[in-house]
């Protein structure tokens, strides 16, 4: 049989088992694709890999010491072990490094998306020796008063995915690393506060940030509502990009947003308004019972039986008067299409005319 | 849009012409930024210098309302420097030559006069564009909101035709959708010249379609637009059902429209907040808000993604679809026994040609963009991918019109309008989101630097802003993101009705308002107090 080469797929050795790739891939995506669970805390699968955190190393047979398998591209009859008694040593002492580090490591998951990344890992490896003490790095901005995004450094690890995402997906390069070793920041320019700088507060860092010390200020206001987060996929309410996001409740309470990382429309990504602008949901100016207007003039809050007959006797009565013309519906960009059949089809079938239209021509 | 927002990072030219996207659409344009980062070329023409145009190759810094003759330019340089694509004119298009004979006339130097552009740029944009292997345009109202929009998107529509640039990855032509649905609201039929899925009232099959549907025999005659309901409050038309809109702030001229509202004999309005135009209704009914209600949108990409309920409504309040089938019931009108968001849907798959392949279980994962003709259909990412729907390509041969209104002695300025980042509309939701305010706390009018000291301004003072409509105060903000005789403020902010002053004209066949374009007058005044915020 003759093979295209294009078809032919690239073979390499995978803790013993023998395993196709396609060229371009590295050694830590053909890992996962085979279900390795290769421990990362500087790597985001949307993001170009940086081979910071040196914790997803895997042995390489026939090189000196362990590589990076996030930078390391996958390569025909490479033989890799991810899990050696070795390699584990190395991660567990990584982690405690940088679990020595930090104010604390058990954060609240409200802070963001990927904010339970550190705590897992430490448990995974059992890591919560205490082994290392001594400096730290990073240092929480509290002079930063801005309402969504905490600065909360002590938490930081250096590993950039906040100042990568903001370059590489958001686009807007408005943070930076000042220094290095344990006097790293995490900064703006002219180390100023995110207002003024060119922050659009989309708040992809805060969701990609892997400690909580990047946190949604919004969400994290509700850590002592009780009840569990749970969280339910819909679609961002504002413009018409249709961004995925996963609104996080407890009880009945909407306490947060993160982005759908799968959004197809979104990939992660969110602006200000998707972002943070979800308490309007609960604000109390909420209309929450049926008005009518009064024969003083002013409205005033009506019962559904006496609210749905004003409604439906009012149409009654402008065809009587004035013909089934003189009825128009207007229906809303905002709500869903269930709003906008409905209505149409009450217009339609209920006057026999087309006197229908949305708001999209203003 | 013509293409997928996935698309938006395989142009290797991006034209953006009257679209604000990184304020107006952020997450579509990190995609633009991320084609960029890849090599990609951007062609921007903006009245304003938007975060865009500091992006952009070419910046084009039209005058406002002057996109026809920028585009007809375009294509006149097209056409003389041999850049057309001869075998896609050939089988996909039609009026190439009395086409290219019209844009002979329509020189850069000729354009360089309205758009106020220079030349050579025009020239340089047009090369550009005009040598793309895959070349994508993208707009926004920016484009529609003129009385020449329709010109505006039929020049656009040109300019890939003559090039080839449709039917393919990375191409098009791409509006961005402003709401979360107002693609769907058109989609399912809430215009008064189709049924759901697009198909034409006046088409006797559709009527009859429909009839047997829904057991009712519809007008084959169009309906009027809003624009014409409004105008013909308390003469033809007495009675309105308002769904989500707060028309009294956005909704050109708003004198006009107060009056029109106020003259009904019978306004009901479903929302989910007592807005200004809520106050004015007769009955006010309680509407789920986002996050409390079951349903389906479509995107500007023409995706149908499920929107889910996350918590109980407030208070009483139901979704809109079972407060129009109450009204409905309660008038004895059929058809309305809905139990669920789901029939709702379900119906509306039956009756559309678009989303007739699709159902509410299909829709689970939001792979879909319509249209989806049958079951089984896998749907279509790409239009016009080897026919349009209408067979061939039409050039259409469109002439420079000036806008409705003109700058004069009297009204010397222009005044554009449009959104910000960080407020929505006319912020029932975003104002009443916390923290907002300290990105954005107020309304400002956005005044070139050298105008602020010309007129005798100030910077963070106030001025008295004057259209032939109206006046309202409002604070100045110098700014080089407005050019020098252009001012902008957004409509966001009911302290400052901006849309006191705007509703110069209309677009003639689609009846859109010119809402980018009006002509004022500013005067330095001693201000009002700042109102408390609403929150």
């Amino acid at each position: 049989m003759i093979m295209k080469s294009s078809t032919a797929v690239a073979k390499m050795t995978l803790d013993g088992e023998e395993v196709g790739f396609t060229p371009g891939e590295t050694v830590y995506e053909v890992a996962e694709r085979h279900r390795r669970e290769i421990p990362t805390l500087c790597y985001d699968p949307r993001l170009e890999p940086f081979g910071g955190c040196r914790l997803c190393v895997v042995e390489l047979e026939g090189a000196r010491a362990p590589v990076a398998s996030c930078t390391t591209k996958a390569e025909p009859g490479m033989v890799i072990r991810t899990r050696t008694d070795a390699i584990d040593a190395h991660r567990r002492t990584l982690l405690e490094l940088v679990a020595s580090e930090n104010r604390e490591n058990d954060v609240d998951p409200l802070r963001g998306y990927a904010s339970q990344e550190l705590a897992t890992l430490l448990d995974r490896y059992d890591a919560r020796t205490g082994r290392f003490a001594g400096s730290h790095s990073g240092r929480t901005r509290d002079d930063d008063d801005n309402p969504f995004i905490l600065r909360d450094y002590d938490l930081c690890i250096s590993c950039y995915r906040c100042v990568r995402v903001c370059a590489e997906q958001q686009g807007d390069y408005a943070i930076s690393i000042k220094n290095r070793g344990f006097a790293t920041e995490i900064t703006t320019e002219f180390s100023g506060l995110l207002r003024g700088s060119a922050c659009v507060f989309c708040g992809q860092c805060v969701q990609t940030c892997p400690t909580g010390a990047l946190a949604d200020r919004k969400a994290l206001a509700n850590a002592e509502v009780p009840g569990k987060i749970e969280k339910t996929r819909t679609i961002c309410p504002y413009c018409g990009v249709g961004c995925s996001v996963d609104v996080m409740t407890k009880g009945e309470r909407v306490v947060g947003v993160q982005p759908a990382m799968d959004g197809p429309a979104n990939e992660g990504a969110l602006c200000v308004k998707g972002q943070f602008a979800f308490d309007f949901v609960h604000h109390h100016e909420r209309l929450v019972k049926p008005w009518v207007r009064g024969e003083d003039g002013r409205l005033r809050e009506a019962s559904w039986d006496e609210a749905l007959d004003r409604a439906a006797q009012g149409f009654l009565k402008a065809v009587a008067e004035h013909g089934r013309y003189s009825v128009y519906g207007i229906a809303s960009g905002r709500a869903p299409h269930e709003a906008a059949y409905t209505m149409q089809k009450f217009i339609r079938m209920g006057f026999g005319t087309n006197q229908i239209d949305n708001c999209s021509r203003a | 849009m013509s293409n997928p927002l996935a698309d938006m990072d395989k142009p290797d030219v991006i034209f953006c012409i009257g679209t604000n996207m990184t304020e107006c659409h952020p997450v579509a344009a990190t995609r633009l930024k991320q084609a960029l980062a890849r090599g990609a070329k951007m062609i921007v023409a903006d009245p304003r210098h938007i975060g865009l145009a500091d992006l952009a190759d070419v910046y084009l810094p039209i005058r406002v309302g002057s996109d026809v003759a920028l585009l007809l330019a375009m294509a006149h340089v097209i056409v003389r420097d041999g850049l057309v694509d001869p075998v896609f004119i050939a089988a996909r298009t039609t009026g190439s030559e009395a086409f290219f004979e019209h844009v002979g006339k329509f020189t850069p130097e000729w354009a360089q006069t309205i758009t106020e552009v220079p030349a050579a740029d025009i020239e340089r944009a047009a090369r550009i564009y005009g040598e793309a292997d895959r070349g994508a345009i993208y707009y926004t109202l920016g484009i529609t909101e003129h009385i020449c929009g329709v010109d505006n998107v039929q020049s656009l529509c040109n300019l890939m035709l003559m090039t080839g640039n449709v039917g393919r990855e990375g191409t098009g032509i791409n509006p961005m959708r402003g709401q979360n649905n107002i693609q769907g609201a058109g989609d399912c039929g809430a215009l008064p010249n189709n049924y759901p899925g697009f198909q034409p009232v006046t088409d006797p099959a559709n009527q009859a379609k429909f009839e047997k549907a829904w057991g009712r025999k519809i007008d084959l005659e169009n309906g009027i637009t809003k624009v014409t309901a409004l105008n013909l409050a308390g003469d033809r038309i007495r009675a309105m059902l308002i769904d989500g809109e707060n028309t009294l702030l956005s909704d050109p001229d708003r004198k006009h429209c107060e009056h029109a509202l106020r003259s009904l004999d019978h306004l009901v309005v479903m929302d989910i907040f007592m807005t200004d135009t809520a106050e004015l209704a007769d009955v006010v009914l309680p509407a789920t808000a986002w996050a409390e209600t079951d349903g389906v949108c479509a995107n500007t990409e023409r995706r149908v993604q499920r929107l889910r309920a996350a918590v109980p409504p407030a208070g009483e309040a139901k979704p809109d679809w079972w407060l129009i089938s109450a009204i409905a019931k309660r008038m004895g009108i059929k058809g309305f026994d809905y139990a669920s968001a789901k029939d709702v849907f379900n119906e509306l798959c039956e009756v559309s040609t678009i989303y007739h392949g699709l159902n509410w279980d299909l829709i689970e994962d939001g792979a879909y963009h319509w249209p989806v003709p049958e079951k089984g259909h896998a749907g279509t990412p790409i239009l016009h991918q080897d026919k349009f729907k209408n067979g061939r390509g039409v050039f259409m041969r469109p002439q420079y019109r000036d806008p409705a209104e003109t700058i004069s002695e009297q009204f010397p300025i222009w005044l554009t309008t449009g959104r910000r980042l960080e407020s929505y509309h006319t912020r029932t939701q975003t104002g009443r989101s916390e923290g907002m305010d300290y990105l954005l706390p107020e309304e400002t009018l956005e005044v070139h630097p050298a105008d602020v000291d010309a007129w005798g301004l100030t910077d963070g003072g106030w001025c008295k802003l004057t259209s032939p409509r109206g006046s309202v105060e409002v604070k100045v903000q110098a700014t080089n993101r407005s050019p020098k005789g252009t001012v902008f403020a957004s409509f966001s902010f009911s302290d400052v009705p901006i849309n006191a002053l705007t509703g110069s004209g209309y677009d003639p066949i689609t009846e859109t308002a010119e809402l980018k374009v009006c002509v004022v007058k500013v005067e330095p005044c001693e201000g009002i107090i700042s109102p408390a915020p609403v929150i």
